[in-house]
């Protein structure tokens, strides 16, 4: 009997079809058709992914070679898909969320002439494409296959107003430290292939090839796929490329750098989370690396006046939350928290893009304010975008918030404290950016001011939609305490990932450290209030300074990887090659010349002289032959 | 007689020839040491073939022939060289009115 | 009767090319002749791939026992194939140049395709050094005469160090014959040789030196950038596309099987050390060229390197690798050499720092020039990917390595700087507001459209679906480790 998910093939295909479409009649398709088709692919996809979801909740599986990729000597690595319940999730998520910010780009973009919007839509279908490959593969191999994909769309995305010089380098930034992460990606590919010979999940994951590895490999191989993570989800060390990624168009940072592709390292381990569960060194490091995100990222949220790069620390801060997840194992509270972070950080990017929209082209907040009155709708989103990530109840951030704090105090009331410590600076700098952006008077030029509108309504029906999303979203993953059997969300992926839920912490506990986070939460909010809600500009000064600055970290890799790699490869270039290798060449050819010309000097002419040296050398051969010759 | 006599006789004719190919620069006097080095050579295998050869000679006549047979070898070469030789140094003389080898530098340049 | 056409069509096409008149009609004769021997090329892959086509054996020099015997193997259908299509590709992509003596151009470039159809395919090592000869003297003109400024000085490098390494070679070839029982030449008296480990390593020394000049590894690579850079375009492309590889084909032929201790020996030792010091070393001075042709020429010593170890790591998987990434690397790189010519040819210069913006005047090079630069970083689903892979995983499971925990990290930076310099490139020439130079630039041609299109779309196909050329070489592969197994040499 066919599997009703036979068909889950198209998932993928629309998006490339539309990319195909978009791409090559980008000289002849008009604007509006391009808007319709680059949407109307991602729809088409939402629509079989919401099919593929509910049969995969009937408990439905589902995996299909379609050929072999490379098939060499014992090695076969298949290019298959496997839709289970993880995958369907995520599914669910690109193609949802994807569909919203393709119809809201189809309105935010139209100033681009006819062929760069084909050239953007083109791009942000294939990045769809490219997603889901990652989450649909069946093996280690086509989940790369997505990885690299993504990145590359997301390097072409930044990189999108490519006259802009200072873009092209956040592009390449962000593509050369994916790289990184890349590369231990792939080793860690390497090192499974060499030691199961196999790299399919299911090949993997089987308990039998699980006993081949020892657990050094097990830990070695987990700390692999992490760095490759921390590439891909901007963690420590590599978290750098992401705020510059804000380059590109808002919408793109809003599907890309906010909802999906960086989630892409969360998949991943949560993918493996077997592997992840036999390895707990590895697990230490996640959480403490995805702690440390946290907290570093959030602090730098705290000073900063991009109203995108807010949001893009504000990103790495919350996938720092979900890395510190899969660190203490929970890795279902870390994929909910995924998909409401979905819904709210899309929210907040696609709000802050009307937000510019209305401004002119203006990012800094500074220059901003009071714009509550003008655009109400943007601000009521935004609003409650900004109250689902501070974790208030009911909205979604809070439960999936709460999901992380509860596993993370279980393991660790420390690890438990600081993340705590996240959530409060988490409250505090986006509601600053609120206050600051939306209330107070407004301090923008004249110009700005006149032209300041609401978006139109392409674009203010996904903020609605991802409004609704944002409130509601928390519902699927309600606390035990709260109803007996509310996390559905754990349930439902319960047959991909295995954890033992039963929670050791007493009800009474988990009441207090719920009201204990809304609490502090809400005093943040208000502090933040207190300050910012007559927000005059001003300089800041030391520590501040520092923040302002994000910690000099980019100075430093500048001053002890970049600079000196710099420097290396201009003295290699221009000594050692030069002098050195080519100086060796050169010196043999030199050395043949000197010596041919003194020797040139015995040529003296003489018959005489030519004769004698006949005569000696005759005789030094009698020599030889009489009386050294044995 | 022992084939010593014929060695030293020889080689001290040889010697001869050498130190005046060496020594002299007059062409005609070098190529008279040349013919003298020849012969040398041509005595020493006339010598040679004699008295290696002694014991096969009572049985067969023609034994040892062989190094006689190169001595007329080397007496045609011989010959055929000087009346090149002595053409060339004719023409030599003719050019540069001199027969020293010690103006016959031109490969020099 | 196949593999003979392959040799002959580009040789007489050649001869005959030289007494033609006039520039058009000597181009319409080498792409003709050209295409010919590509359709017998494909031919030979599909209606007419039996063992017996395949095959030609005739009388040569027998005194010296040497047969005139050549025969089209897995591996050698691979690389035939790619001579076979570069040629008209390059043919057509130059279509615009204007060369002076223009039959003599174009009959030296079909003498050394025919040259590089004889290595691929000779069974007998005379033969083998014959057409390596026959290959690379056409080349040494084709530089010297149609050259940039400085032709003459690096023709002179590249013939002194080719000549070097050819004259190690041959007396390699020549102790070898001497030790074969029959005292032939012929490749199964090769392999079934039984030398002293001692040797081996010194007849490996000299023959790998020979190839190593050719492909190149470091620390014999300073005629490569030189050569690259002043020989025309055109012959960069054979050069870089094809003959590289002969360097690597010939130590999977002729060292491998024939020398297995030796090889064994020195390659985890001296020759991975080398080529994964020339790797990095390469990939620095990439980054620091300002010259497109420079920065490609050292580009491909990383590449090769790559291959280099993986040759010596001696699996299944990673010697697959290096067959299928020979084949696409060949592809890739005459896909940049075009772009470049396309560019020095347009705006009369290659340097970096004097381009910029063509993005946007020239929409669609550009996207075949990303794309083909992708290509040559090996992002997933563009063909180096495929052959990089399983380079790595090979080195990376070898069971003849002990240090893979070192060779495959420090290999794979190489990855990471390859991105920097590649997306420089495509920054510095591409991106960026449009400059004097470039503001009033135009897209490209059709001819090169078409070129440009064909190389993208072997590149995509080959990504996507790779396995028929990895079934081309397993008979190859299998053959080769076969004969070059040390542990089961040791058994007998």
């Amino acid at each position: 009997m066919i599997n009703e998910l036979h068909f889950s093939w198209l998932v993928p295909f629309f998006p490339l079809i539309g990319f195909l479409i978009i791409g090559l009649g980008r000289k002849f398709l008009p604007k509006p058709l391009t808007g319709f088709i680059g949407s109307g692919v991602v729809f088409l996809s939402f629509l079989v992914s919401l099919w593929i979801f509910f049969s995969v909740k009937n408990g439905n599986n589902y995996t299909a070679d379609y050929f072999n990729f490379i098939s060499v000597d014992k090695l076969i690595i298949p290019f298959s898909f496997q839709i289970d319940a993880l995958s369907s999730l995520f599914l669910l998520i690109i193609t949802g969320v994807g569909f919203l910010i393709h119809v809201y780009s189809a309105s935010y973009m139209h100033h681009e002439s006819k062929e760069h919007f084909a050239r953007y839509f083109s791009y942000l279908n294939l990045f769809v494409f490219f997603m889901l490959l990652l989450v649909m593969g069946s093996n280690f191999v086509i989940l790369f296959i997505g990885w690299e994909g993504v990145g590359l769309c997301s390097y072409l995305l930044i990189g999108y107003w490519f006259k802009n010089t200072e873009y092209n380098y956040a592009a390449r930034k962000a593509f050369i430290m994916n790289r990184i992460g890349d590369l231990a990606f792939l080793i860690a590919i390497f090192w499974i292939i060499a030691k199961v010979g196999s790299v399919n999940f299911s090949d993997v994951f089987a308990t039998e090839s699980l006993h081949r590895f020892s657990s050094t490999d097990i830990t070695v191989i987990t700390l692999l796929l992490f760095v490759g993570a921390t590439g891909k989800s901007a963690q420590i060390p590599l978290f750098t490329w992401l705020p510059d990624a804000m380059a590109g168009p808002t919408p793109v940072s809003a599907l890309i750098h906010a909802a999906t592709m960086v989630t892409a390292g969360i998949y991943m381990i949560a993918r493996s989370n077997v592997l992840y569960s036999m390895a707990p060194v590895t697990q230490n490091v996640v959480a403490i690396i995805g702690l440390a995100t946290a907290i570093l990222a959030a602090t730098i949220a705290l000073k900063q006046n991009d109203i995108k790069k807010i949001l893009a620390y504000s990103t790495i801060s919350q996938l720092g939350y979900m890395f510190l997840a899969l660190g203490v194992g929970a890795y279902s509270a870390a994929v909910f928290h995924v998909m409401t972070h979905a819904f709210f950080k899309a929210l907040l990017f696609l709000g802050s893009g009307s937000v510019i929209h209305a401004m002119s082209g203006e990012q800094d907040i500074r220059n901003m304010g009071g714009l509550s009155k003008k655009i109400k709708i943007t601000y009521f989103t935004f609003l409650i975008g900004c109250i689902a990530i501070a974790g208030i109840p009911p909205f979604s951030g809070f439960f999936s918030k709460d999901a992380i704090l509860l596993s993370v105090f279980e393991k660790n009331p420390v690890l438990y404290g600081i993340a705590l410590f996240g959530a409060l600076l988490t409250a505090f700098y986006m509601f600053r950016l609120l206050f600051i952006t939306f209330s107070g008077s407004f301090r923008g030029s004249a110009e700005q001011k006149n032209h300041l509108h609401e978006s139109p309504s392409v674009m203010i029906i996904p903020l609605v939609i991802l409004a609704v999303l944002s409130i509601i979203g928390g519902f699927v993953g309600l606390p035990e305490v709260f109803m007996q059997g509310g996390d559905k969300i754990s349930a439902f992926l319960s047959p991909v990932i295995a954890e033992h839920s039963e929670s050791t912490v007493s009800h009474s506990t988990e009441y207090l450290l719920m009201g204990l986070s809304t609490f502090l939460v809400i005093a943040a909010i208000v502090f933040a209030w207190l300050k910012f809600k007559n927000y005059q500009r001003s300089e800041t000064q030391g520590f501040g300074k520092i923040l302002e600055n994000k910690w000099y970290v980019d100075e430093l890799y500048d001053k002890i990887i970049v600079n000196p790699l710099n420097k290396l490869a201009g003295f290699l270039n221009s000594v050692f090659e030069k002098f050195i290798i080519d100086g060796i060449v050169n010196g043999v050819g030199k050395a043949v010349q000197y010596s041919s010309r003194q020797l040139r000097l015995m040529q003296s002419g003489q018959v005489g002289s030519y004769i004698l040296l006949m005569v000696l050398s005759m005789l030094l051969f009698f020599v030889f032959q009489f009386f050294l010759r044995k | 007689m022992p084939v010593n006599y014929y060695i030293f006789l020889s080689l001290a004719l040889f010697c001869i020839g050498i130190v005046g190919v060496l020594t002299r620069r007059n062409a005609i006097i070098i190529f008279m040491c040349i013919e003298l080095m020849l012969n040398a050579v041509n005595l020493m295998l006339v010598a040679f073939s004699k008295m290696h050869h002694l014991k096969n000679a009572a049985i067969n006549a023609s034994a040892g022939s062989e190094g006689q047979v190169f001595v007329f070898f080397i007496m045609v070469v011989a010959a055929a060289e000087v009346s090149v030789g002595l053409a060339i140094i004719v023409m030599m003389y003719r050019n540069i009115h001199s027969v020293d080898i010690n103006f016959l530098n031109r490969l020099k340049h | 009767m196949i593999v003979v056409l392959l040799i002959l069509i580009p040789l007489l096409s050649g001869l005959v090319t030289f007494f033609l008149k006039g520039g058009n009609s000597a181009k319409t004769c080498a792409l003709i002749s050209s295409l010919l021997t590509l359709g017998v090329s494909i031919s030979g892959l599909t209606i007419f791939n039996n063992a017996d086509l395949l095959l030609f054996k005739a009388d040569w020099l027998p005194g010296l026992g040497s047969t005139f015997s050549i025969r089209l193997d897995g591996m050698g259908q691979l690389l035939c194939l790619l001579t076979a299509v570069s040629f008209p590709l390059i043919f057509v992509a130059t279509w615009r140049h204007e060369y002076k003596n223009a039959h003599n151009f174009f009959a030296l470039m079909l003498l050394s395709q025919a040259g590089l159809m004889g290595v691929f395919l000779a069974m007998d090592a005379l033969v083998f050094y014959f057409f390596w000869e026959l290959a690379l003297i056409p080349v040494y003109f084709l530089c010297s005469i149609w050259g940039g400024e400085k032709r003459i000085q690096a023709t002179f490098k590249f013939f002194i160090y080719t000549f070097i390494g050819s004259v190690l070679m041959l007396v390699g070839l020549i102790y070898l014959q001497s030790q074969t029982e029959s005292k032939s030449f012929d490749i199964t008296a090769f392999y079934a040789l039984n030398i002293s480990h001692n040797s081996q390593s010194w007849i490996f020394l000299l023959m790998f030196v020979a190839f190593a000049i050719k492909m190149p590894v470091f620390p014999l690579h300073t005629w490569q950038p030189d050569t690259y850079e002043q020989a025309p375009t055109a012959t960069t492309m054979v050069l870089n596309g094809i003959m590289a590889k002969m360097g690597v084909f010939a130590v999977i032929r002729w060292l491998l099987p024939v020398l297995p201790f030796a090889s064994f020996a020195y390659g985890e030792t001296t020759v991975t050390v080398l080529a994964v010091i020339g790797m990095i070393y390469a990939s620095l001075l990439a980054i620091r060229q300002d010259d497109m042709k420079r920065l490609i020429a050292y580009s491909s010593i990383a590449h090769i390197g790559l291959m280099v170890i993986a040759i010596f790591a001696e699996t299944t998987i990673s010697l697959q690798g290096v067959m299928i990434q020979m084949f696409n690397h060949g592809i890739n790189i005459i896909g940049l050499w075009i772009i470049v010519e396309i560019i020095e040819r347009k705006y009369g210069t290659r340097k970096m720092s004097e381009l910029g913006g063509l993005a946007q005047k020239a929409p669609v090079m550009a996207m075949l020039f990303v794309i083909i630069a992708l290509a040559n970083i090996a992002l997933p689903l563009t063909n180096s990917f495929v052959g990089e892979f399983m380079m790595f995983s090979g080195i990376f499971s070898s069971p003849l390595f002990q240090y893979e925990l070192i060779i495959v990290p420090a290999a794979g930076l190489c990855i990471i700087l390859a991105a920097v310099y590649v997306l420089k490139m495509v920054q510095k020439v591409l991106y960026g507001n449009t400059i004097l130079l470039t503001e009033m630039a135009t897209d490209i041609r059709l001819n090169e459209k078409v070129v440009l299109g064909i190389i993208v779309m072997l590149i995509i196909v080959a990504g996507v679906y790779p396995q028929p050329f990895l079934d081309l070489t397993k008979d190859t592969t299998n053959f080769i480790l076969k004969e070059s197994n040390v542990i089961h040499l040791l058994k007998k």
